[in-house]
C-alpha cells in the first residue's frame, strides 16, 4: 500500500467505501475494507465483501485503530467494514461543539 | 486534503438540499448545483493562464462557487475588500498577478491593469459556471500543502499582509469543529460577514459540511439583518461585535427580539463589550450564544465560550462568575493555548502575557515573509491575555495597543470595560498619546447615549481602578472608527487625539 500520509485517499476493493487518512502512524499498517486491502487505485472490482467484514462504513464518520495512531475519515459509504492492523476500527465519538459560524 | 472533498461528501450526503441563497438577487443553488458549477468554473480557471483567483464582491453565489472552483483548479482563492480605495485595490491585485478576477458590475470598468489575465462580471461568471457542461474535469489535487486561500489581513496597523491558508489548515478546521451532516433540513444560516474575512470562508465551509441552507446578506444593516432573520426563519448566525451592538440598539424598543427560530447566535472578530452581550441575551432569551475567538492566521475559530457557559455566567450571583462572560472560552479540540511573557517563558493561570497557539489548523504564514511559528509549531498571536484557573481564556487587546505610562503597562481594554458600565456610555476607545512627563498619557474618546461630563466619567474610573488608569482627558465623538468587520481602528483614534494634543498647545 505504500506509506500513508495525511490526505492519502484509499478505495475499497470490494465495495463503494472510500476513506481519507487524517493521521497515520510512522510504521506501515494495512487497512482493509470488507476484508480486502484498500488501495489508491481504481474502483472496486475485487471479490465480494467478506461475511464477517460486512458491517458497513458511514460517510462523515472518523474511524481510529486501537491505540489511536491511525485516524481516517470515511468520504464515501459502502458495505464493507474498516479494519486496520488486523482489528476492526472504531467510530470516533464526535465532540459536541456549539456552532461557531 | 482539499476542501473540494468536503463538497463532494455533501453531494453524496444531501446533494438535492439548497446550499446557498442570495437574498438580494433571490437566486439559490443546491449542493449538487454548487459542485457542478465549481467544476465548470474550474475548467475556465484552468484555461486562463492565471495563477490566482481573485474576487472583489459582496456575498453572493459567485463566492462559494469561486472558493470551491479555485480549490478544484489548484489556484489560491483571494477575496479582496470592496471597501478599499481604487489605489489600494490596484495594489493588492498587483500582488496576486497573474489573476483571474470576478467582480461586480460597478467595478468591472475600473480594471485595465495587465495584472489580470481574465476577468468576468459576477453575472458572466455565474452564467458560465451554472450553464457550462465540463463533465469529467481533471480531478483536484489532494496535496494538503497546496495554498487554498490568500487573505489580506485587515491592516489596522500598517500595510496588509497576505496570510497563507493551505488546504490542510482549512480541512483540519472543519473536521475539528463541525460534524458532517449535523444539520437537519430546517436549519438556515445567515451569512453577513463579507467574503474577504476569514469568518466568511469559515461560514461557507461549515455550512457545506453540516448541510445547512445558508442565506447570504450582501450589505449589513441591522434592519436588513433583522428582517432577513425573520423572513427566512434563520436558525443560526454569526456576527461581529459591532453588528450585534447595532442589532441590539435597533431592537431596544422591543422587549423581545421576535425571532423564535434563532437557535444559535455566535459572535467574534473583536472585543465584545459586556453590556452589549448582556442586553443581547435578555432580548434573545431562548437563543444559544457562543463566543468564537480566532484569527485569520489560525483558519478562524480557536476557542469557544459555549451556550452553557454564557447562561451560567449570566445567572451567577458573584462578580467573578459574571466575569466569565467576558472570556472567549476554551480551546477547540486539537488546539493548544499558552500564555508567554516577553522572554518567551510560559506563564501560569492568571498571569498576563501574549497568547500563543498551536494546532493543525494554524498556519501562521504570510506570503513573502514566511512562517512565524516557532520550531515546535507555536504561533504568537500578538494578542494579550491570560487563562483563569479553569483554562478559560481572556483577551486583553493587541500587544501593540498596550499603553506604557511611567513604566507601567496597561491594556486599554480594562479601562474601556469599566467605562462601558457607565450608563451614559454607548462606546469608548482608550489609547495612549505621547506625553513628555509619562512617556504616554491615557486619553480617550466616548460616544454618549445621553449627557455626561468628562469629570463624572473620570470619577467613575477613579472609583473603580488605580488612579494611573484615569483618562487625563476625554473627547466626545458621534461614533468611533471601525473597519467594516468590526475592528476598532485605534491607529486612527490615536492619530486624531495626538493631533488634538498638539493643537491644544
Amino acid at each position: 500500500m505504500g506509506s500513508l500520509t495525511p490526505g492519502t485517499r484509499l478505495k475499497s476493493a470490494v465495495c463503494t467505501t472510500e476513506i481519507m487518512v487524517i493521521t497515520a502512524p510512522p510504521e506501515d499498517i494495512e487497512i482493509t475494507c470488507g476484508g480486502e486491502p484498500m488501495s489508491r487505485g481504481a474502483d472496486a472490482d475485487g471479490p465480494s465483501v467478506h461475511r464477517d467484514h460486512a458491517e458497513g462504513s458511514v460517510i462523515g464518520k472518523r474511524y481510529t485503530n486501537e491505540d489511536g495512531s491511525l485516524e481516517v475519515l470515511c468520504v464515501k459509504a459502502g458495505e464493507g467494514s474498516l479494519w486496520a492492523g488486523g482489528a476492526a476500527m472504531k467510530i470516533k465519538d464526535a465532540t459536541k461543539l456549539p456552532k461557531t459560524d | 486534503m482539499n476542501i473540494m472533498m468536503l463538497l463532494e461528501m455533501a453531494v453524496a450526503g444531501y446533494g438535492d438540499r439548497v446550499a446557498f441563497v442570495d437574498a438580494e438577487a433571490q437566486q439559490s443553488i443546491t449542493y449538487q448545483g454548487l459542485f457542478d458549477a465549481a467544476q465548470n468554473a474550474a475548467s475556465d480557471l484552468r484555461t486562463s493562464q492565471a495563477s490566482r483567483f481573485a474576487i472583489l464582491d459582496v456575498s453572493n453565489l459567485a463566492v462559494p462557487i469561486g472558493l470551491f472552483a479555485s480549490s478544484w483548479a489548484g489556484m489560491p482563492y483571494v477575496p479582496i475588500s470592496y471597501r478599499l480605495t481604487d489605489d489600494e485595490i490596484d495594489g493588492l491585485v498587483e500582488r496576486v498577478r497573474p489573476a483571474y478576477l470576478v467582480t461586480d458590475e460597478d467595478h468591472i470598468e475600473h480594471f485595465h491593469t495587465d495584472s489580470i489575465v481574465r476577468w468576468h462580471s459576477r453575472n458572466e461568471f455565474l452564467t458560465l459556471a451554472r450553464n457550462g457542461s465540463a463533465n469529467g474535469a481533471e480531478p483536484w489535487s489532494m496535496d494538503g500543502d497546496d495554498t487554498a486561500a490568500l487573505l489580506f489581513t485587515s491592516g489596522t496597523t500598517g500595510v496588509p499582509k497576505a496570510a497563507v491558508l493551505r488546504q490542510k489548515h482549512l480541512v483540519s478546521y472543519i473536521l475539528g469543529s463541525v460534524d458532517f451532516m449535523s444539520a437537519d433540513t430546517s436549519e438556515t444560516a445567515l451569512i453577513c460577514v463579507p467574503p474577504y474575512h476569514v469568518a466568511g470562508i469559515a461560514a461557507v465551509l461549515s455550512s457545506v459540511y453540516s448541510g445547512r441552507r445558508a442565506v447570504q446578506l450582501a450589505n449589513f444593516t441591522p434592519e436588513a439583518w433583522i428582517e432577513l432573520a425573520r423572513a427566512e426563519e434563520v436558525t443560526t448566525a454569526f456576527v461581529v461585535p459591532t453588528m450585534l451592538r447595532r442589532i441590539v440598539e435597533a431592537l431596544e424598543h422591543e422587549h423581545h427580539a421576535q425571532m423564535p427560530h434563532l437557535q444559535s447566535l455566535s459572535y467574534g472578530g473583536g472585543k465584545m463589550p459586556l453590556p452589549v452581550i448582556e442586553r443581547a441575551m435578555a432580548l434573545f432569551p431562548d437563543t444559544d450564544f457562543t463566543n468564537a475567538y480566532g484569527l485569520t492566521e489560525t483558519s478562524s475559530t480557536i476557542t469557544v465560550l459555549g451556550p452553557d457557559a454564557h447562561r451560567g455566567a449570566a445567572a451567577s450571583e458573584d462578580r467573578a462568575g459574571r466575569r466569565r462572560l467576558a472570556s472567549v472560552g476554551v480551546p477547540l479540540p486539537g488546539i493548544e493555548i499558552e500564555i508567554r511573557d516577553d522572554e518567551g517563558r510560559v506563564l501560569g493561570p492568571r498571569e498576563h502575557g501574549e497568547i500563543y497557539v498551536r494546532g493543525e489548523q494554524v498556519s501562521g504564514e504570510y506570503e513573502g515573509i514566511g512562517k512565524l511559528t516557532d520550531d515546535e509549531g507555536w504561533f504568537p498571536t500578538r494578542d494579550g491575555g491570560f487563562l483563569d484557573n479553569e483554562g478559560y481564556l481572556f483577551l486583553e487587546g493587541r500587544a501593540d495597543d498596550v499603553i506604557v505610562r511611567g513604566g507601567e503597562n496597561m491594556s486599554p481594554g480594562e479601562i474601556e470595560d469599566v467605562m462601558m458600565t457607565h450608563d451614559a456610555v454607548s462606546d469608548v476607545a482608550i489609547v495612549g498619546v505621547p506625553d513628555e512627563e509619562w512617556g504616554e498619557a491615557v486619553v480617550g474618546v466616548v460616544v454618549l447615549k445621553h449627557d455626561a461630563t468628562v469629570e463624572s466619567l473620570q470619577q467613575w474610573v477613579r472609583d473603580r481602578m488605580r488612579s494611573s488608569r484615569v483618562p487625563e482627558w476625554l473627547e466626545f465623538w458621534d461614533e468611533l472608527p471601525y473597519n467594516e468587520t468590526g475592528k476598532l481602528l485605534r491607529r486612527e483614534v490615536r492619530a486624531r487625539l495626538t493631533e488634538s494634543t498638539s493643537g491644544n498647545g
